[in-house]
């Protein structure tokens, strides 16, 4: 079969939700987009995990002490799955780490800010995993059956990471003055960071619609971010709080709420590498990596002892 | 195959529009087999391909596979096998492999005409 008539089997499948599978024939093109993606998503989790990491020898109770690490364990078992979805395209679990770790590979922006008070905790929840759910409901039917079949599965687990978040944040709403400074404080800092997670507008990207053609994505940045708002709007009065843009405003034309203008150069100067924390999360995960190898060389080193041991015992049975 | 993404998704930042940095990592020496995890949900029902993780043995594959897949009750029995011990069969080759099953109707129970009043059946 030429690779034309490969491409239109391929173009065919997609077409008719047929999901694609790693031995499947793929064009280079879905392949690698598919990979960028999946493991600039699995950076996400591990990376992730460092702004949380922060409060968990904070955390005011042992309750919420012990929710905030079950949510960073999940954390990293997204990570995991994602890791392992990314593999079964033919890129080795080592080289995306390296990649991560040289800064050549991205992760979520967001991740790059600062986590300053106990209250972040419950907005990152609220709003930063309420953003990442939306994409990740849409990417349950992406094409790629392994990236689908995660998210499936991470899906399931998400949920609890926003409800935490929004019940934490809504204890923090009936507390005291200083309390409800706070909570409106977080929520006045991860709004907007949490618009830029959904990318660069519609309109800002040329040729936009090969991710759609081949439903590795099923909607589109500005419709997801659209969607949030609407979302979060709602919310945000259970809260008793304010989303810090004077432009939102219900448009009964449109049937959505209308919002401010993001800050672009914002979002590009972090993922450039130049946003508050971008350093100190790309130190953190090498420091854990390096720090880590011993652990990594002696299980390997065991399990080869234990080979020969259990190879010994055997001929000694015979 | 001369089409440019050029679409940033929520984690689709291309790579020519990152930082980077010039650190090197050291190769890694003790590089752990990937291993394919199966799991038993509950009693009665057969082990399910759940995903894969690596592990440097047997018996750390099973803990880890506790941690990753089965943090919220979900399996009551695990099996762990290394993926390099899994054969496959080939996609490519699936409609010569599945041809002897797919003109062999009469196998269904369907493929029976029976009147309505045949009861139990």
């Amino acid at each position: 079969m030429s690779v034309h008539d490969l491409e239109n089997t391929f173009q065919r499948k997609i077409d008719e939700e047929v999901k694609i599978e790693p031995k499947d024939w793929m064009p280079e093109a879905y392949r690698k987009t598919n990979l960028r993606q999946i493991s600039q998503h699995a950076h996400s989790e591990i990376v992730g995990m460092l702004p949380e990491g922060n409060w968990i020898s904070r955390a005011p109770s042992l309750k919420r002490k012990a929710i905030l690490l079950a949510k960073v364990q999940d954390e990293a078992g997204h990570g995991l799955y994602l890791y392992c979805a990314a593999e079964t395209l033919g890129m080795s679990r080592e080289q995306m780490i390296d990649d991560l770790h040289s800064g050549k590979a991205k992760y979520s922006s967001i991740f790059n800010y600062p986590t300053l008070t106990w209250a972040d905790m419950g907005a990152i929840g609220w709003l930063v995993d309420g953003a990442a759910i939306l994409n990740q409901v849409m990417l349950c039917r992406t094409s790629y059956g392994p990236y689908a079949r995660a998210m499936v599965r991470i899906c399931k687990e998400e949920s609890f990471h926003q409800r935490q978040g929004f019940e934490s944040l809504l204890v923090l709403s009936k507390g005291t003055p200083e309390q409800k400074a706070m909570c409106q404080d977080a929520i006045n800092r991860w709004w907007w960071p949490s618009l830029m997670m959904f990318g660069p507008k519609d309109s800002e990207s040329t040729n936009s619609d090969q991710s759609m053609k081949w439903k590795i994505k099923r909607k589109t940045n500005d419709e997801l971010r659209q969607q949030f708002v609407d979302m979060c709007v709602e919310q945000v009065k259970l809260l008793g709080m304010t989303l810090p843009d004077p432009h939102l405003k219900w448009n009964e034309a449109r049937g959505h709420y209308d919002f401010g203008e993001i800050d672009w150069n914002e979002f590009w100067n972090v993922v450039k590498g130049n946003g508050p924390c971008n350093k100190q999360r790309l130190d953190a995960r090498r420091k854990a990596h390096e720090e880590g190898r011993w652990v990594r060389e002696a299980a390997a080193a065991h399990a080869e002892k234990q080979k020969i041991k259990a190879a010994k015992d055997n001929l000694a049975a015979a | 195959m001369n089409f440019q993404i050029r679409k940033f998704y929520y984690g689709d930042i291309p790579e020519e529009k990152g930082g980077g940095s010039n650190y090197q990592t050291q190769a890694e020496s003790a590089a752990w087999p990937l291993w394919e995890v199966f799991i038993r949900s509950k009693q009665g029902l057969d082990h399910k391909h759940v995903g894969s993780l690596k592990a440097a043995d047997a018996q750390m594959a099973i803990e880890n596979a506790r941690d990753v897949y089965t943090r919220r009750m979900e399996g009551v029995s695990i099996w762990v096998v290394e993926s390099k011990y899994i054969h496959a069969s080939n996609p490519d080759e699936a409609e010569s492999l599945y041809d002897p099953a797919n003109d062999k109707v009469y196998r269904h129970p369907t493929f029976y005409d029976l009147p309505d009043e045949v009861k139990h059946m």
